[in-house]
Parts: structure tokens; C-alpha cells; sequence
């Protein structure tokens, strides 16, 4: 059996995701990391942005992130988000909804959630 | 049927009329208790997590941060005051209001300036009556809070406390909120919120754990700056969401009393009417009695 980490993924109001996974990869404020199992303790900000985690049953789960931090310490992984969304939990329309009012009200946070909430499902 | 009789039937009407809507009143609240309370639950793991991880920053480097050092000498503090948009609660706005007011005194006394801010229509309206000066107050949300109205609720006061005291900061936020114990005992309480006691912070996290050196992704105090009004967020969002809970229960314990009242009225009322008509009935018989006794002894006259 491969080596394994426990994530969980939790938002402010709910826990999201949890389960075993080979890798996880999520983007902090100074770039992508890969985090496997055994990886050295870690404490990191989370920049919006899809997270990806390869399960231990080989398949993938992609989450929308909205800033966040990053723990990683005895195989635990945990990523805590204000808003954290599962790939198949986005509702595609309303994020292409949502990216057009916010490119036309010219607001940066609201049109990067939205963008991020797209590729998120883009990849899935 | 008499005039006494009408008045308690219509009494009786009434009241029943109004044992309806507090027993209504009663079971939705219960249910919002059971809903408040899942909240609570749900948004545990967060908070569980993100205190070891405030933890872990705090005892794993030796950063200083505005947040989590005390002012020598502290002039001015925030209080945040959680209390609800509507009442027919029983004591719980007013509890929270005198453990607001309480905690206003003892830090007046230490020579602190106080600065109040608000949730909930029935606090504020408490002040704005006393003419006290509310620096600011929000509401709307307090029945069932979101993660976002505990933001907007964070944003001003992280603001407040990140100024220098000079430009009008504040070197302390204190929240009071009433605490969820249970079903029948919620409690107002109030703490310091910040500056953050770290010793205070490691025992809320398991015992027992050796805390691993991490490594910080970009550094300490990055990790720190962002994590500090996190965790005041989520320590808001979850008074709030307690709060919440607390003023469903007390409204169902208050309106179950008055339910229950108002089937003690209902008894009595009942018994007070069956006795003005049994009253009604006697004066009747014996006013038939009467008057057929006088009319026998006057026939009875006429005969001879």
C-alpha cells in the first residue's frame, strides 16, 4: 500500500472534504506546492485557487479555495477556507454569471473567486 | 346567559386564542434551537483547526505581532455586545446587556476609555434610549448568522484595534455573548478576545500533543498577519452562532411558561364561570321556587 495523508478540508461554517490521499496540491501566496506523504511540517497561506487531491483510490477531487491556510503535520493535512467549494458543487451558470457582473462592476476579488470557481470545474 | 358569565366566557376565548400562538411560537423556536445548534456544531472543525494552527505560530516562533502583545499601558477598549433583533426571550437580552454594562464598569474603573459596538436591534435600542454612544452596530442576521456577517462584524473592529491608540484605536476587544450550555442554562459571558493570551489559546487545544516545528510558507509573520483576524472571525462567528442558539432556547423556555400560564388561566377562568353559572342556575330555581310559592299562597287566598 502506498503511503498515505489524511486530509480534511474545511470551510468556516462546514467540513467539506475528508479522506486519504497520495498528493495534494494547493497554491500559496509564493506558488504552487505539492504536498506528499511524510512531507515536513508546514504552515502556509492558501491564495484563491483550485486545490487538487489525488485520493489514495486513485481518483481526483478539485476544490475552489477562496484564501485559506495550509497545515501539514504527522500525515495530517488540513485546509481551512472561508469558502471552499467541490468542483461538482459549482454551478457553472451561475459562476459564468457571476464572472460577467464582476468583470462589468470592475470588482478584482469578486471576478478572481468566480474565475477560480470555472477552472476549478474545468478540470474536473 | 348573565353579564359575569359573558365576561369569563369571553376571557376564557381569549386567552386560549393567545395559548395558540405561544405554543406556536414555542415549537418553532424549538426547532430553531435543534437547527442554531447543528450550526454550532458544523463550525467546529474550523475553529479546532484553525486554533492549532494560531497555536502552532505562536509558540513555534518567536514573532511579535500587534495582536498578540499587550499595550504597556492599555487606555481604550472595545467591547463587542452580542444581543438579538427580537425579543419575547425572557432575560436573555437583558442578562447580556448587564454583563455588557458590568464589564463597561470594572473596565471604566481601571481607567480604560470604552468603546461599544453592537449586534442586535434590542441592545442598541437599549443604548440609543440611554443616550449612550454606540460606535458601531449591525443587525438583521442575528437569528441565523452567516460566516460573512461575522466578517463584516470582524472587519471594523480588527481595523480598531490594528490603529494606533493615539488615532483612536483600542488596545483591547472584549466580546459579551450568552453561552449555549444547554437546552435550559445559557449563560452571558464575557472575554478578552485581544490582545490574544497564547497560554489561554494552547489549552483550548488538545492536551497531551508535541507540537511539530513547522515550516511557514512565506514566514512566520505572513503566516501570523493572516491567520490573527482568521481566528477572530471565526471566535465572533462562533459567539454568534452560540448567541443564536441561546436566544431560540430562552425564547422557547419563555414561551413554554407562558404557554403554561396561560393554561393555568384557562383552568381557573373555567372553574370561575361554572361557578357564576351554577350561581346563575340557584338564583333562577329559587326565584321560580319563590315565585310560584307566592303565586300558590295567592290563589290559594282567593279560593276561600
Amino acid at each position: 500500500m502506498a503511503a498515505e495523508l489524511h486530509v480534511e478540508l474545511v470551510a468556516a461554517d462546514r467540513s467539506v472534504w475528508s479522506g486519504e490521499a497520495t498528493l495534494v496540491v494547493a497554491r500559496t501566496t509564493s506558488g504552487d506546492i505539492g504536498v506528499m506523504p511524510g512531507h515536513q511540517p508546514l504552515l502556509g497561506v492558501l491564495e484563491s485557487g483550485p486545490v487538487t487531491i489525488r485520493t489514495s483510490d486513485g481518483g481526483t477531487v478539485i476544490a475552489a479555495v477562496h484564501g485559506g491556510f495550509i497545515s501539514f503535520a504527522d500525515n495530517k493535512l488540513s485546509l481551512l477556507a472561508e469558502i471552499a467549494e467541490l468542483s461538482d458543487e459549482i454551478d457553472v451558470q451561475r459562476a459564468e454569471r457571476a464572472l460577467e457582473r464582476a468583470k462589468s462592476d470592475v470588482d478584482a476579488s469578486a471576478e478572481r473567486r468566480a474565475d477560480v470557481r470555472l477552472r476549478a470545474v474545468a478540470t474536473r | 346567559m348573565g353579564a359575569q358569565l359573558r365576561v369569563y366566557k369571553r376571557r376564557i376565548r381569549s386567552v386560549t386564542a393567545t395559548k395558540k400562538i405561544t405554543k406556536a411560537m414555542e415549537m418553532i423556536a424549538a426547532s430553531r434551537v435543534v437547527k442554531a445548534q447543528r450550526k454550532v456544531a458544523a463550525s467546529a472543525p474550523y475553529a479546532t483547526e484553525l486554533t492549532r494552527a494560531v497555536t502552532a505560530v505562536g509558540t513555534g516562533s518567536n514573532t511579535k505581532h500587534p495582536l498578540t502583545t499587550e499595550a504597556e499601558t492599555a487606555t481604550r477598549s472595545a467591547v463587542l455586545l452580542l444581543t438579538s433583533d427580537r425579543g419575547l426571550a425572557g432575560a436573555f437580552n437583558s442578562n447580556g446587556i448587564k454583563a455588557a454594562e458590568q464589564l463597561t464598569a470594572r473596565l471604566e474603573a481601571e481607567g480604560k476609555e470604552v468603546d461599544t459596538y453592537i449586534v442586535g436591534r434590542r441592545g442598541l435600542a437599549h443604548y440609543n434610549f440611554r443616550e449612550r454612544k454606540v460606535v458601531e452596530s449591525w443587525s438583521g442576521f442575528t437569528d441565523e448568522p452567516t460566516y460573512a456577517d461575522a466578517k463584516k462584524v470582524a472587519g471594523p473592529l480588527i481595523e480598531a484595534i490594528e490603529k494606533e491608540t493615539a488615532d483612536g484605536g483600542v488596545d483591547e476587544l472584549h466580546i459579551v455573548y450568552t453561552e449555549f450550555v444547554s437546552m435550559m442554562t445559557q449563560t452571558a459571558i464575557d472575554g478578552r478576545l485581544l490582545p490574544l493570551r497564547l497560554e489561554e489559546v494552547a489549552e483550548e487545544a488538545p492536551k497531551g500533543e508535541i507540537l511539530p516545528l513547522y515550516e511557514f510558507e512565506p514566514s512566520a509573520e505572513d503566516v501570523l498577519d493572516a491567520l490573527l483576524p482568521r481566528y477572530v472571525e471565526s471566535r465572533i462567528y462562533n459567539a454568534l452562532l452560540q448567541s443564536a442558539a441561546s436566544k431560540h432556547a430562552a425564547t422557547r423556555r419563555a414561551m413554554k411558561s407562558a404557554t403554561d400560564n396561560a393554561g393555568d388561566l384557562i383552568t381557573s377562568l373555567s372553574r370561575l364561570a361554572n361557578a357564576a353559572r351554577q350561581a346563575e342556575i340557584t338564583q333562577e330555581i329559587s326565584e321560580i321556587v319563590g315565585g310560584s310559592a307566592a303565586l300558590a299562597d295567592a290563589t290559594a287566598g282567593s279560593d276561600k
